[in-house]
């Protein structure tokens, strides 16, 4: 079994294919078509497209601060394409892959990082909660769904993500401890991108790996090559079978690196070499997976470019839907707070209302 | 007295620097302030100078960086810890409310917590969720907490020594939108300002208007307006939410009649709820008009989009002041 053969007291790393797209371990292959592969990598190119995009958005001021997930779309995606219609997504919010790929639109994603609550709305899919920006707070409200599902017997999986500065937090460990007493369907996946913010993942645990910590609250923890999109498909596979069994969660650790800066607001030259970068360029997930389906003879780099263009095309498309949004009315600062709007509020709105009419009338004059 | 023109993030990074250089028990640390000198940079340069076990970075966990601060400070340090943003203090808010605050009372005195919580607060800059909150008066209503907000890099340095040296714990808030965006001759020297003391910094006849950090910039901006429209306005910055000062207010409204608090944290059980007590009780009989607010909604503060129906303009505050002054 997948689990007890990684046992990350052992410190070993879970790996299907080496940087080069061949497979070091062809029995942990997870059973998929390369049909299914290759739409995989076009989707891991589409979210790349749409991540970097982000980012000249933002540099142009059309979009506001906004964390780059280049480096980690494997995660994402091999996660995300596992996430069932009636299964949960509880995102942390450098995941981009599993939010389109649980029913996110990129207008969605837009409007979110433009400056709109509404875009925490995601209207076409349920069972979707909205980023937590406070660290690892969301793992518990994965944990407490997932104990909703089991005392009303659904059958749903809950898939909460984390980065590796969360597993300091006191909610990071509390949520597993629970989930694990309660035995709930829930597999939280930790993005060990090496770094929270400027500090290196060595400076926020002593332990060997992180995957190790599941050992405290007597579940399985599994130590993956983040990079590696069969690994982390297969990892994840594993962990929903034993998660729907009703054995309690699955703790994944999926060791990746976080290729750009921390959010658009960040220097990553303050803390860590070029050559440090540049090592991780031979593992970029993309890249592997590219040079899987070459040798498959699924795919030719000249492939690429329409492709490529293809995506921009449509990532334009659905920025101009967020570009194009109405502007945020006074309504919508005052109507969500509560469900019955108290009168104190009302007042308050009324009064603001009041003066916009004064300033209007002042302009007039 | 030699000067440099600072912002207030120079002003703080030369305060703890004076403090690391005078006290050999101030530790500086927090999330990313070691190797990268803090998100924004207010502690760059103090790790290469004072070397890593006294100011470095700390794991991920606001609780148990103020956790630990508790447990330095009873054992004789003076820790000056930073929480990245005001929004993310909420995990450690069980150690403030029922350490930080209480330790000294709870061991008659054998133990005190002389230790300096630092953070951003506040909104108005295009930030992401959590990250533009004002919360200070939550610190002001936890009874053993001393609460100071600056409003500019000379006050928040003296501030800032003051704090660090006073043997009761302090939350210094730092209002980020003007972390650079007021530059002032600043001694170079050490120099304080004691703790609990507001300031006259425009004297007036008309009208008291109280307020701090941020928000005192957008009160002299609509102050401008006001003395176009015959209003003589004396403004108060307060500086310390607790404890208050209370006989600086009152003298003031003693004397102008009429009195309006401006500050950015919601409306109900504000600080402004606090002023306007200290209106009535100490000058009643000097009223005019009723005692005002203008604060933030009971709302979180809405996502960039939606700022500016949230924070207040000058434009707002003008109309505000002339409400009462009108009255």
């Amino acid at each position: 079994m997948l689990f007890k053969d990684f046992d990350p007291i052992e410190d070993k790393l879970f790996q299907v294919m080496d940087n080069d797209g061949h497979m070091v371990s062809s029995q942990w292959k997870p059973d998929i078509t390369d049909d299914f592969v290759l739409e995989s990598y076009k989707f891991m190119l589409f979210a790349r497209t749409a991540d970097r995009m982000c980012v000249s958005f933002q540099r142009q001021g059309r979009l506001l601060t906004y964390p780059p997930n280049l480096g980690q779309e494997a995660i994402a995606c091999a996660v995300g394409k596992q996430i069932r219609p009636q299964d949960w997504l509880v995102p942390a919010f450098r995941e981009m892959g599993a939010w389109l790929l649980k029913g996110a639109k990129l207008s969605d994603l837009f409007l979110y990082w433009g400056g709109y609550e509404e875009g925490s709305r995601f209207s076409d899919t349920p069972y979707f909660l909205p980023s937590a920006v406070p660290i690892a707070s969301q793992l518990p409200h994965a944990v407490g769904i997932g104990y909703a599902a089991k005392y009303k017997k659904e059958d749903r999986v809950v898939f909460a993500f984390v980065g590796d500065g969360g597993t300091s937090q006191g909610d990071f460990h509390e949520a597993l401890n629970f989930g694990s007493v309660w035995k709930v369907p829930v597999i939280v996946i930790v993005q060990n991108n090496q770094y929270a913010i400027s500090v290196p993942v060595r400076k926020q645990t002593a332990s060997k790996n992180i995957a190790i910590k599941a050992i405290a609250y007597g579940i399985p923890g599994i130590k993956v090559d983040g990079n590696d999109f069969f690994a982390v498909y297969k990892a994840t596979q594993e962990a929903v079978a034993y998660t729907q069994s009703g054995n309690g969660p699955v703790l994944i650790e999926a060791v990746t690196y976080r290729r750009g800066a921390h959010t658009t607001s960040d220097d990553p030259t303050l803390y860590r070499t070029e050559e440090e970068e540049k090592s991780w360029e031979t593992k970029d997930p993309i890249k592997r997976l590219r040079a899987y389906l070459v040798s498959r003879g699924m795919w030719k780099e000249e492939n690429e470019p329409p492709l490529l263009e293809q995506y921009k095309n449509e990532v334009e498309k659905e920025f101009a839907i967020f570009e194009n949004h109405a502007p945020y009315s006074v309504e919508d600062v005052f109507k969500y707070q509560f469900k019955e709007m108290p009168d104190e509020l009302r007042q308050q709105q009324v009064a603001y209302e009041k003066f916009l009419q004064w300033k209007e009338k002042n302009k007039e004059v | 007295m030699k000067t440099t023109v600072m912002t207030m993030v120079q002003a703080v990074n030369h305060a703890l620097d004076i403090k690391l250089a005078d006290d050999p028990n101030v530790v500086v640390y927090g999330e990313d302030v070691g190797v990268e000198g803090g998100v924004f940079r207010v502690t760059s340069g103090l790790q290469a100078k004072y070397g890593e076990e006294r100011v470095f970075d700390s794991p991920l966990a606001e609780s148990a960086i103020v956790g630990t601060a508790v447990g330095m400070a009873a054992a004789g340090l003076r820790p000056v810890v930073e929480i990245q943003f005001s929004g993310f203090v909420f995990p450690a808010f069980n150690q403030i409310v029922a350490h930080v605050a209480r330790l000294r009372t709870r061991s008659r005195g054998k133990y005190g917590t002389p230790m300096v919580i630092r953070m951003p607060y506040g909104g108005n800059i295009k930030a992401l969720e959590h990250h533009s909150e004002s919360m200070e008066a939550l610190f002001g209503h936890i009874p053993g907490l001393k609460c100071i907000i600056p409003s500019t890099p000379y006050d928040a340095k003296g501030l800032l020594i003051s704090a660090i040296e006073t043997d009761d714990p302090v939350i210094f808030m730092e209002p980020k939108r003007i972390y650079r965006a007021i530059k002032q001759e600043v001694p170079e020297e050490k120099y304080t300002i004691p703790l609990g003391k507001a300031k006259i910094l425009n004297e007036g006849t008309n009208i008291t208007v109280v307020s701090y950090g941020a928000l005192i910039r957008e009160v002299q901006r609509a102050m401008i307006r006001a003395k176009a429209e015959g209003i003589s306005v004396e403004l108060i910055d307060l500086r310390s939410i607790y404890p208050i000062d209370r006989e600086t207010i009152a003298q003031s409204i003693k004397k102008t009649g009429r009195m309006l608090l401006v500050n950015e944290g919601p409306t109900s059980y504000g600080v402004g709820a606090e002023i306007m007590a200290i209106a009535n009780e100490e000058a009643f009989l000097s009223l005019e008009a009723p005692p005002a607010r203008l604060s933030g909604y009971d709302t979180i503060p809405p996502l960039p989009k939606g700022e500016h129906h949230y924070f207040h303009d000058p434009e707002r505050i003008f109309y505000e002041i002339k409400k009462v002054v009108d009255f």
